[in-house]
């Protein structure tokens, strides 16, 4: 089903780039189709993120970030390490992806 | 940087406009807003271009008299007719006619053989607002500015034609000749630069980094399906470091080329640092002398160089011990009578114009007054295209973008199918016709105005109020969002908030339109149909708070 | 935060005070140490790009609020050692509105602001 698009690479101050796209509709669960029914709420509530195993983001979220979601952040790092992201949403949904820091 | 008291060259102008004595040891050339008019043309300056808040009073809001007091300009003199909209018909009669590439070309020679080195820097819009550049995808324009030998390149309505395009004429007719600039444009995947933020060239042994900022609200001035991938902004603290980065390079002269509009060029000016002028466009403004905005580290020039090919800016500087130390700047205006037209860009125009020769010397009417677009609120060229809405379109109240550009005619000059696609010609030029509550249509005169007169510039695009056919309102241009437009009324009542009205109008951003005529065969079709129209009833709303506003001449 | 509980979970709340409430932020001190970058005019509200970074000391979280919108809280950020505080997403706006970030630290909770204009569009120069 989904898909996320995750890249690392190294920048200035010992810092890694973290940035990832996530494939996702984030339906709010207010919003109406076109024959007037409410779609149903679906959207990531939480992401988490580890270099070689350690917690380096969690957050959360609502059905305000956008549909096909971005986050990106900056840790300290070094090239090699092993990142992996993992999203969860409200419908027990969940996928997972990994890169190497370039 | 240290600055010649000396501003304003109007006291010792010389019989010869174009005898400018050259300068200092770092020249830039810079024209703007061209909006593909690559002969000479007739161009008036607004009467009203109304400044508010911290803006109020203060270049590029004084029009008319004010303009001409501000830089002590004599009343009737050639830089009058240039700079202002007095006395438009009988002045541009005895001056005739400005702009042209040709003449533009001679002149920009004549300026380069005095200055060593000198870049030609252009401000953007330059491949859009004719109808040789649409039918030709900006072929003709791109050609042109090879054959003027442009440098260096920002955008705007270049957008319009599709990325595609745009990448095309950077990849392959720019390559190893203009570089394309523009630090504000990021992907709208992982926000990676889509540009080349800044060029550093040497002129005369000092590198000098010229920087692009494209028009920061591409997307939602224009469609933004046509651009879907690449985001704007205005990125000024991606400019900040991105002068930064210059100067660690080693340049010595920072020089912004701008399509931000002047008055949020003044306030980047006064919170980046390092840059030495900002060299803008956009709002159409042919300001006489830079601004000189002080902020955290220095001084910055701040220019706007008009639009229509009507002017070339000319700014040295003279650079001493890697420092600018003093600048002389001129707007010169292109007087197409009083230069030889360059015979090699002549040839090239007369080809460009040969397939479309026949269409565009049509005649189509014959108006007794001066049609012309500019000002914040309507010009007569905009009635007429309302006027055209509501009758072909069979609807009560016509809107029309608040474009700034679209050539002037003189009275009982015919009005030929060039000239209405001189006003018109765009990628999305479909008419359309909609349904509109009261409440619509308020709610949308409240936000084109909040984009025209916040108090914050960074909050503005830029353009003029939307103009409005068959709809009396009143207007108040000092007041917050929402609370800008009152008294709207009807043929005699006032607008009903729930009652639906047709509205016609053209150039929607929407994806996807209804299948509906163009514009511009709307408007030939009006004009055909009318032969000859002697009077233009200007709609304009009745405006609050401007009294003593320096930007309105009534 | 317990997302069973509907009364508890602050990405459900419709006010800005339930949502100030729920996540323990009704007392900020505005802080010019809080970058918000967020466009003026947004090009498309589906898609608002927003960066929040800050130089305060011991940053343990950073939270997005959008004022107007019908759940105002957008998302929280918790930032562990070694992570900067320096966090980008993409949010939907459905108007024009306040944009507030919230940043955690040991000594407290501080905010900045930014409106972010949500406009039809149009016309130009
Ligand atoms: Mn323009
Ligand atoms: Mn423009």
């Amino acid at each position: 089903m989904a898909s996320v698009k995750l890249k690392a690479k190294s920048i200035d101050g010992g810092l890694i780039e973290v940035k990832a796209l996530m494939t996702h509709p984030m339906e709010t669960g207010l919003r109406k189709d076109s024959s007037g029914a409410v779609v149903p709420a679906h959207y990531i509530t939480e992401v988490v993120v580890t270099a070689n195993d350690k917690e380096v983001m969690k957050t959360s979220w609502g059905g305000s970030v956008s549909k096909n979601p971005y986050l990106s952040f900056n840790y300290k790092g070094a090239v090699g390490d092993k990142l992996k992201l993992t999203w969860k949403d409200n419908k027990d949904g969940t996928d997972t992806a990994e890169a190497a820091v370039e | 940087f240290h600055l010649n008291p000396r501003l304003s060259f109007a006291a010792d102008q010389p019989a010869n406009p174009y005898e400018l004595p050259a300068f200092g040891n770092v020249s830039l050339l810079h024209y703007t807003d061209c909006h593909a008019q690559l002969s000479p043309i007739y161009y008036r300056e607004p009467n009203v271009n109304l400044g508010i808040a911290g803006m109020l009073a203060k270049p590029p809001h004084l029009v008319g008299e004010h303009f001409l007091k501000h830089y002590k300009l004599e009343a009737k003199s050639l830089d009058a007719y240039a700079f202002t909209y007095l006395d438009f018909a009988e002045a541009a009669k005895q001056y005739g006619k400005v702009g042209g590439f040709a003449h533009l070309k001679t002149l920009v020679d004549q300026i380069r053989a005095q200055r060593k080195g000198a870049l030609l820097l252009d401000g953007g819009d330059t491949w859009q607002g004719s109808w040789t550049s649409l039918k030709t995808k900006a072929q003709d324009m791109v050609d042109a500015q090879l054959a003027l030998g442009v440098n260096v390149m920002t955008a705007h309505w270049e957008m319009t034609y599709g990325a595609d395009r745009v990448k095309e004429i950077i990849e392959k007719d720019f390559a190893g000749k203009i570089d394309f600039v523009a630090q504000n444009v990021m992907s709208t995947d992982f926000e990676e630069p889509v540009f080349a933020p800044y060029v550093i060239k040497e002129i005369n042994g000092v590198p000098v980094a010229i920087l692009g900022q494209a028009f920061p609200y591409t997307p939602v001035a224009n469609p933004k399906h046509l651009i879907p991938e690449w985001s704007f902004g205005i990125r000024d603290d991606r400019m900040q470091a991105m002068v930064d980065e210059a100067r660690s390079k080693g340049a010595k002269v920072v020089v912004v080329l701008s399509h931000n509009g002047m008055d949020v060029d003044l306030k980047m000016a006064s919170k980046v640092t390092g840059i030495d002028a900002i060299m803008g466009g956009h709002t159409h403004d042919g300001v006489y002398q830079p601004v000189v905005v002080d902020n955290a580290s220095g001084k910055t020039l701040v220019t706007n160089a008009g639009s229509n090919g009507k002017f070339l800016g000319v700014l040295d500087l003279d650079v001493k011990e890697g420092k600018v130390v003093d600048y002389r700047y001129k707007l010169l205006p292109v007087f197409s009578n009083l230069l030889t037209p360059d015979p090699e860009m002549l040839k090239l125009i007369e080809k460009v114009r040969e397939p479309f020769k026949k269409e565009l010397a049509e005649e189509l009417a014959v108006c007794d007054e001066v049609l012309y677009r500019r000002g914040n609120f309507n010009g007569t060229f905009d009635q007429l295209i309302c006027n055209a809405l509501m009758e072909r379109l069979d609807a009560p109240i016509a809107f029309s973008p608040g474009f700034r550009w679209g050539t002037s005619l003189l009275p009982g000059q015919p009005i030929t199918f060039e000239h209405v696609a001189d006003q018109t010609a765009i990628t999305y030029g479909t008419v359309t016709r909609n349904e509109l509550t009261g409440e619509a249509i308020k709610g949308i005169l409240e936000d084109v105005a909040d984009n025209l007169f916040n108090p914050d510039p960074y909050y503005q695009q830029g353009g003029d109020m939307v103009r409005v056919g068959g709809l009396k309102f009143s207007f108040d241009p000092t007041a917050k969002m929402g609370e800008r437009v009152s008294d709207l009324e009807l043929a005699g009542s006032p607008l009903d908030m729930t009652k639906k009205y047709p509205v016609a109008g053209w150039a929607s951003v929407q994806e996807s339109v209804p299948d509906n005529k163009q514009i511009w065969d709307v408007v030939a079709d009006y004009l055909r149909d009318k032969k000859t129209i002697s009077k233009v009833e200007l709609n304009t709303p009745k405006l609050k708070n401007v009294e003593g506003n320096p930007g309105l001449a009534v | 935060v317990a997302a069973e509980d509907p009364a508890a979970n602050p990405f459900t709340a419709k006010t800005l005070d339930e949502v100030l409430k729920l996540i323990n932020a009704t007392d900020s001190k505005p802080s010019t140490d809080i970058q918000l970058k967020a466009p003026e005019i947004a090009e498309n509200g589906a898609v608002v790009p927003l960066t929040v970074s800050s130089t305060l000391a011991g940053i343990t979280g950073i939270s997005i609020v959008v004022s107007n919108n019908p759940t105002p809280l957008a998302a929280t950020f918790t930032i562990p050692e070694g992570t900067s505080a320096d966090v980008s997403t993409r949010i939907k706006m459905a108007k024009t509105s306040e944009v507030i970030a919230l940043v955690q630290t040991k000594d407290g909770l501080f905010s900045a602001k930014q409106e972010v204009k949500v406009t039809i569009g149009g016309c130009g120069g």
